[in-house]
């Protein structure tokens, strides 16, 4: 048959903005197939949000390294949002979590199964999926007896390519049918990031992302604390978006189990929690250039007091003997107090989240 | 997709106070519903959408026709081009 008349074959990428999946992407289109990008958000993306929000993030540049990618690859990206169906993955992994509270296995095989990229790729007449994992790789879901797992479970099966580790595992369906040619595949295994650095240099590619953890908040330790916290406070397992913003923004201090407060930390800050206020009981210094911040929970006159004392301590009026504070209750009341700044060493260890 | 007969639309999308990626998902589920041609409107207040939305203009092949910015108010201008069958 003329070249011209094979048809060729399309692959869809996953792409989380970070090296890998920019490899595994570009050595599959580098074979000729047509390639597209996915990226899920799940609200737990570290890009993004914190950097718009913190204003001593101002001059970071705020390129979604996922977008960044698609464009120095020459690929289609489409971005779908799966917070919602995502919360099930972090509230009742199957698989379990890694070290803090990332579900990276069930997050896998959710990103890749018949409900994600696997839909897309059938409603889209692609022919198999991409992923940068590499064997060995992570802990909990990069693992050569784990990634039979992600395979099957997802329902793609043998039209799953792990390209930059493909040598170490069975010929896959694209490489059985000769839609790529395993021989340009690679054997990378582990977390040495030496041949991946290698590869990106000759492929091209001198700018890459390389977060640290991956591109998720849940690989955190500090954000999976807030986040047990929180679930540990309202007594069950559950989240809303804005709940699992905030935990991204500020100071979070709870002194006792009936309530916690979010204390800005600079003006970007101060910006994105005034948008709750009418959320949250809130307070602010008025004496004094001073944080905002939203109280969560359920306090009672003592502890409002306590809040005050303890946001006052951020405040610049935090060596005088007492600042004017304004706290802004759910039920509309409006409290003016005059309150003792708590000194920094009043402020127990155990109280910051 | 629009005849050369068709009136080019404008169309807005409010995506104020939603912070990166939303208001890339939204401009771009917004454009899947409109034709080539139309002008899409987007007002955000995130400063990563200044960057975020123009680069996922010049992947799927729209054009970012202006930017403006107020304060924190943000408008980005964007033609549609070809939307994917």
């Amino acid at each position: 048959m003329p070249s011209s008349q094979i048809e060729q074959r399309k692959a869809v990428a996953l792409i989380s903005g970070g090296l890998d999946s920019m490899l595994a992407a570009k050595v599959i289109k580098d074979q000729g197939v047509h390639v597209e990008g996915i990226n899920f958000y799940t609200g737990f993306c570290v890009e993004g949000h914190t950097h718009a929000i913190r204003k001593k993030d101002k001059r970071k540049e705020k390129r979604n390294n996922a977008l960044w990618t698609a464009e120095q690859l020459g690929i289609k990206l489409h971005i779908i949002d799966i917070s919602e169906q995502y919360k099930d993955i972090v509230i009742n992994p199957k698989h379990g979590y890694g070290q803090n509270l990332n579900p990276c296995l069930d997050c896998k095989i959710f990103m890749v199964n018949q409900a994600q990229a696997w839909a897309w790729m059938e409603e889209n007449d692609f022919d198999f999926i991409i992923t940068g994992e590499v064997v060995g790789q992570r802990p909990k879901s990069q693992r050569a007896d784990t990634m039979p797992i992600i395979a099957k479970e997802s329902g793609a099966e043998d039209r799953l390519l792990r390209p930059l580790c493909a040598k170490n595992l069975p010929p896959t369906l694209p490489e059985r049918e000769g839609w790529v040619d395993r021989e340009r595949l690679y054997d990378f295994h582990g977390r040495n990031r030496k041949p991946q650095i290698e590869l990106a240099h000759q492929l091209g590619f001198d700018d890459f992302a390389q977060p640290a953890g991956g591109c998720c908040f849940l690989t955190d330790e500090s954000y999976s604390r807030k986040l047990a916290d929180l679930w540990q406070a309202r007594g069950e397992r559950r989240y809303e978006l804005d709940d699992i913003l905030l935990l991204k923004i500020g100071r979070h201090i709870r002194p006792n189990e009936r309530f916690k407060i979010m204390v800005s930390r600079e003006e970007g800050e101060n910006n994105f929690l005034e948008g709750y206020r009418k959320e949250f009981t809130n307070i602010r210094i008025l004496s004094h250039p001073g944080p905002l911040a939203l109280v969560d929970g359920t306090p009672n006159d003592e502890d409002l007091a306590l809040a005050a004392r303890i946001v006052a301590r951020y405040s610049q009026g935090r060596a005088e003997d007492t600042v004017e504070v304004q706290i802004d209750k759910m039920d509309g009341e409006v409290r003016l107090l005059q309150i003792a700044p708590l000194l920094a060493d009043d402020i127990p260890k155990a109280w910051f989240i | 997709m629009n005849s050369p007969s068709q009136k080019q639309q404008v169309h807005q999308l409010n995506a104020q106070r939603l912070l990166c990626p939303i208001p890339v998902i939204r401009t771009q589920d917004k454009i899947k519903t409109l034709n080539k041609g139309d002008l899409l409107e987007v007002l955000c207040t995130d400063p990563g959408t200044l960057q975020d939305i123009p680069t996922w203009c010049r992947i799927n092949g729209h054009h970012v026709v202006d930017t403006q910015q107020e304060d924190r108010l943000i408008k980005i201008i964007i033609k549609v081009g070809q939307i994917a069958p």
